[in-house]
């Protein structure tokens, strides 16, 4: 197909917090500065710029990507702002992954940001407006309904409890307690999480990851530039993303098919033939945590329904057979949309490298994965990383 | 290079910050408005809500009832064929039981929890679903599987609107 191989050079990220002084720029900047120091180049190597950031609404800064671009090091540079929801910040990358492997560039800067905050009362107001407009929205539906239709049906269709689910609240928050820019480390127990705050039951406080302001930045190389900056790149050997049907209430909201094809366009082009086997760290998205269960199976990481059994085995701990959520995820670490993406990506580039201090997963990792998820319940973005 | 060098940047503000002014803020509330227009697809379906029905398009390459309707069916990518009236019953899919509005304020002490569910709509095809609330049940007595109708505003009350249909209530069979 004529592509070029596309290497992780560097990254970098902000602290995750519920609300920053910086702005969005100033979040945005602190990223990028940050990958391009860890890898000592400057903002004259780049070639072109990828920029991530979820919905204008948050900030209510309209045309956003402009608005960043400076801070994103765009000044007078080719950039471009893909959006997929809360699949921006994967899909980002694999958008800085096309500009390299297409040879139209050499480096690419890909910065994602989100700074939530700046919604009153709450920015979960700001989700209205992604439902339909005449024949949802009057019926006042919060974005937390969505994910609790989903849990229940992935609950009762496999039959899997509350308590099977909340181990991966318990486990993501208290991996965060190792993230350096964690928002909410916890060490909490099942219970808590069964016994806080009902919001739209099936799903309690402790099952949702915070709102939070924050930035994250990676730097792309094509393979022979790639090799004279680093002697331990990590390659971006494979990435799919997919949509499935914005009538969401017309699909089985079971099982994530739109994240297995993803996940399959990303293995064929990386050689993955047993992801179960071959992938051996993964950060799927977890903004919710049955989500990481719901997608460990779209990734085929497990069979369907079978992702609880190994949660509560352990073997999805950080030193289990498949860590998952090393870093401490969106429910530890926090979620500022696009951001939170490109998060998981840095937390591979780190372990690949060997570099994630006192997250590091045992065993020196060579393959990992990082997916986001978003849009209507219905996009699927997934890079798979070799070291 | 190791994680511990890492300086990262981000300084995390607190409620009091702001009240003691400690950081200054600039705030904006729009009023903005919009007028969404229905569609044809949609459309025809608000003014058979209207009428007290609910309407569907087939596309009959696929065999597809579906709802809501559409004009064009999106797996054959070609235009659905004709209207077909379904029925104002169905089949709870999945429900939920919010304590919060849809700007995440909690109702009221003694206020009724919302009950959203996805409906699956009788005469449409398998899995062909709609997002509606439900009433006239007690949140504990709700269960997936169960079989609800609409209950509908009255003919003078009803506007062409989704929520022409006030809620769905679960059939009581005898
Ligand atoms: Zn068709």
């Amino acid at each position: 197909m004529g592509k070029r191989r596309v290497a992780i050079v560097g990254a970098g990220m902000t602290k995750f917090v519920r609300r920053a002084q910086e702005t969005g720029k100033e979040l945005a900047y602190e990223a990028a500065k940050m990958a391009l120091d860890s890898c000592e180049l400057t903002l004259k190597d780049v070639d072109c710029v990828s920029l991530g950031t979820a919905p204008d609404a948050f900030d209510g800064v309209h045309m956003k990507g402009e608005y960043l671009s400076d801070g994103a090091g765009g000044w007078r540079k080719p950039i471009m702002r893909p959006y997929v929801g809360g699949g921006t910040g994967v899909f980002t990358a694999i958008h800085g992954w096309l500009q390299v492997t297409s040879g139209l560039f050499d480096i690419c800067l890909v910065v994602a940001e989100e700074k939530m905050s700046s919604c009153y009362p709450h920015p979960a107001g700001a989700f209205l407006t992604i439902f339909d407009h005449t024949t949802e929205q009057p019926l006042k539906p919060n974005l937390i309904w969505i994910f609790a239709l989903e849990m229940r049906r992935y609950m009762e269709t496999y039959g899997i409890s509350h308590r099977d689910i909340a181990l991966v609240s318990v486990k993501n928050k208290k991996n965060a307690m190792d993230h350096p820019c964690a928002q909410i480390p916890q060490e909490i127990t099942v219970d808590d999480v069964l016994n806080s705050e009902v919001l739209a039951d099936p799903v309690h406080l402790l099952d949702i990851s915070p709102t939070s302001d924050g930035a994250a930045a990676l730097v792309l190389a094509s393979e022979h530039i790639a090799k004279k900056i680093t002697d331990k790149p990590v390659w971006l050997d494979g990435v799919g993303w997919n949509i499935d049907t914005a009538y969401w209430a017309t699909r089985d909201l079971c099982y994530p098919r739109y994240v297995e094809k993803a996940a399959r366009m990303a293995y064929e082009m990386a050689g993955i033939k047993e992801p179960h086997k071959e992938i051996q760290v993964a950060e799927p998205y977890d903004p919710f945590d049955y989500k990481e269960l719901h997608h460990m199976e779209g990734l085929l990481l497990c069979g369907k329904g079978e992702a609880p059994r190994l949660t509560a085995e352990g073997v999805t701990a950080r030193d289990g057979n498949l860590p998952i959520c090393p870093s401490g995820g969106l429910l530890g670490v926090g979620n500022p949309i696009a951001a939170s993406g490109v998060m998981k990506i840095c937390e591979i580039f780190w372990q690949l490298r060997e570099e994630a201090g006192k997250r590091q997963v045992p065993g020196k990792p060579k393959v990992g994965l990082a997916q986001a998820w978003g849009d209507l319940m219905q996009v699927g973005t997934v890079v798979v990383m070799r070291r | 290079m190791n994680n511990k060098k890492l300086n990262f940047k981000g300084t995390a503000l607190r409620s009091s910050d702001i009240k003691e002014k400690k950081v200054l803020t600039t705030s904006w509330k729009p009023s903005l408005q919009y007028a969404w227009d229905d569609g044809v697809a949609i459309g025809r379906y608000l003014k058979e809500l209207k009428n007290g029905k609910i309407i569907a398009r087939k596309c009959k390459k696929c065999g597809r009832i579906m709802i809501p309707p559409r004009m064009f069916c999106e797996l054959c990518f070609r235009p659905t064929d004709e209207w077909v009236y379904v029925k104002d019953t169905g089949i709870i899919n999945t429900f939920s039981i919010s304590y919060v509005h849809w700007d995440a304020r909690r109702i009221k002490e003694g206020e009724k929890p919302f009950i959203p569910a996805v409906i699956e709509i009788d005469g449409a095809s398998e899995g062909m679903g709609i997002l509606h609330v439900l009433g006239e049940v007690d949140p504990e007595d709700v269960k997936s599987g169960m079989r609800v109708k609409a209950v509908w505003k009255s003919p003078e009350e009803r506007i062409g609107a989704i929520t022409d249909i006030k809620y769905f209530k679960p059939i009581i069979e005898r």
